[in-house]
């Protein structure tokens, strides 16, 4: 049914439909809106045998996860940012334990300094931990994600992310299609644990690894997400005779056909990106762009295969690894290797700042004449950078780094557009 | 495509008026897009929220740079932020206020406007006779139906029932229909 809801609203109602029987969750924001949809139907009976479960913190909301996961219930969290890496530990153990539980992150960026707003850092931070994460270009495939995520983890027995661009996503507005608890039923079979604790039939899970085991027991977390790389695939397309839509997938190319320069990005920038692509081609630009829906386990054959015959590759990444450039674009670099094709890494968009069609025009134009530099920053502003540097330089005592560009800037709180 | 700009300030439902612009062009098989500024929420600050309006999907993230109609939820920002930014010679422009616009001073300003877009709508008052609170939402998009010609009231008024029931609901849809009303005449 076509509904105009907020993505965060919609996101609540597809993880209801999955069944899930234990949702635990701290609230953060731009994720909160999620948990609170789901808390209010578990509260109101219309999510039947499922239990929501406060706590005190992330760490915990992860721990009772993992748990419930291991006790045979189908699990659901959410959380963004510090509240991800205040997670962290117990994130990889949901991972090392093979357990199928649905994290969303609402994608916002890390502090210091503190900051609300939407960058990739969060769950990009996470890259190693071992989970399956698949990133929304809209609320209507954050929606899809969900319940595909559920099938694809529980799959595998692996736990998967589904990332969406904190309040550019979950607080808009926009059509969704929401599915019947027919399809969801048809498409998401119950939970069937490869490993549960039964007082039954008593098991442990967790043994200590020594050396003579542990690598094999990370080879084969290795080996899972090579699993993955062939089931997402398997799972869009049956996604697609289920619910009739393009959901999913390892990758999305858009108009890569015949472009010289491909764009590669994550998330819900990708729509503004094709825009522009649309107005470039009118005059002729040979352009065209690839989302990554997959970013673990990361489609590197897939990547190659749609960039191969471009000129130049365009990574535009809400993330920076700092000390080295990008984080996507590093992946998409081993995608490439072996081939000649000028590679450019473009770090835009970083704990909120708006990517404006008008400076993807200028930085595409650019591209398109090999006049980019390796590595740049989209619509930084230099001179306060460098007035700053400058002041670094000259006294010692310069002062803390945030308040030091603020004051260069002139705003003594962050601007709203 | 159509973008709509609103500045309030919080506590007003700025972001609330986006959502049910974008429900009410819903209704009307349209395609939209409704988001706020992003800040953080806190009573009284300077908020924005947006809404965009098509017949093809909206594939567009960028804040509304260039926005085709203004709503301003409350007067006191015409000197706090620049308001105006990016509106197009030939854009809409709806400010809550009992006072006229040679009153608020904007008049000079307002001459390189098309006159029957701009309005002045007492949204507030509005608000308090109808609803009992002074909420300038709902009246104002009344208000904007009525100008822009690009919703029908009765979309308004069923996008109001989406967001709020009972009292409530009736108040504020009492308010946008007066508002609609005053601003067609």
């Amino acid at each position: 049914m076509l509904k105009q809801i907020e993505g965060s609203e919609a996101v609540a109602e597809a993880v209801a439909l999955c069944r899930p029987e234990v949702i635990c969750a701290y609230p953060i924001s731009p994720q909160t809106h999620i948990v609170e949809g789901l808390g209010k139907r578990v509260a109101s009976g219309e999510l039947p045998r499922c239990e929501f479960i406060n706590v005190e913190s992330e760490f915990a909301a992860m721990s009772v996860s993992i748990g419930a996961s291991a006790a045979g219930a189908r699990s659901y969290t959410a959380t963004a940012s510090q509240g991800l890496l205040f997670m962290a530990e117990a994130v990889y153990n949901a991972s090392g334990l093979g357990l199928p539980i649905v994290m969303t992150v609402a994608n916002r960026a890390i502090g210091a300094p503190i900051n609300i707003w939407n960058d990739h850092s969060d769950s990009l931070s996470m890259r190693d931990s071992g989970w399956i994460q698949l990133f929304a270009e809209t609320n209507q495939e954050a929606l899809d994600l969900h319940i595909l995520a559920f099938r694809l983890a529980e799959e595998l027995s692996l736990p998967a992310m589904v990332c969406m661009d904190g309040f550019i996503l979950t607080h808009a507005y926009e059509r969704v299609d929401l599915p019947t608890q027919a399809q969801v039923d048809a498409y998401l079979p119950p939970y069937e644990p490869r490993q549960v604790l039964d007082p039954a039939q008593p098991i442990s899970i967790g043994a200590m690894v020594g050396p003579e085991a542990f690598m094999e027991v990370r080879y084969l977390a290795h080996a899972k997400q090579m699993q993955a790389l062939e089931l997402i695939p398997k799972l869009a397309e049956q996604f697609k005779s289920v619910f009739g839509r393009d959901s999913g997938g390892l990758v999305h190319a858009y108009r890569c056909e015949d472009a010289d320069t491909i764009v590669v990005a994550m998330g819900s920038v990708l729509g503004t990106i094709k825009d522009v692509i649309d107005e470039m081609r009118v005059h002729g630009a040979k352009i065209g762009a690839l989302g990554i829906c997959s970013f673990r386990p990361s489609p590197l054959g897939a990547i190659r295969e749609a960039t191969r015959s471009a000129k130049r590759v365009v990574v535009l990444e809400k993330s920076l690894a700092v000390g080295l450039g990008g984080i996507l674009a590093t992946d998409v670099r081993m995608a490439l290797s072996g081939l000649h094709v000028q590679g450019y890494t473009v770090i835009a968009g970083l704990g909120g700042r708006p990517i404006l069609k008008s400076s993807l025009h200028e930085l595409f134009r650019k591209a398109g004449e090999d006049a980019l530099e390796p590595l740049s920053f989209l619509d930084l502003n230099s001179e306060v950078v460098n007035r700053v540097l400058e002041k670094e330089r000259q006294s010692r005592r310069s002062g803390p780094i945030a308040e030091n560009i603020l004051r260069e800037i002139g705003v003594v709180g962050a601007s709203i557009a | 495509m159509f973008q709509v700009r609103i500045h309030g300030r919080g506590g007003q439902g700025v972001v609330t008026a986006a959502e049910m612009l974008s429900i009410a062009a819903f209704l009307e098989q349209r395609y939209a897009q409704a988001f706020p500024s992003f800040g953080s929420e806190r009573t009284g600050a300077p908020v924005v929220a947006y809404c965009r309006i098509d017949d093809k999907e909206i594939r567009l993230r960028e804040p509304v740079i260039k926005p085709d109609a203004l709503i301003v939820q409350d007067p006191t920002l015409l000197h706090q932020v620049d308001l105006f930014a990016g509106l197009a010679a030939d854009g809409f422009v709806l400010i809550n206020t009992n006072r006229s616009f040679a009153d608020l001073g904007l008049s000079e300003f307002l001459d390189a406007f098309r006159p029957e877009r701009l309005r002045t709508v007492p949204a507030t008052e509005l608000a308090l006779k109808y609803v009992g609170r002074p909420v300038p939402n709902a009246a104002l998009l009344g208000g904007f139906a009525a100008i822009s010609g690009l919703i029908s009231l009765s979309a308004v008024v069923a996008a109001i029932k989406q967001k709020f029931s009972g009292k409530v609901a009736e108040g504020n849809i009492a308010a946008a229909t007066e508002a609609y009303e005053a601003a067609h005449a």
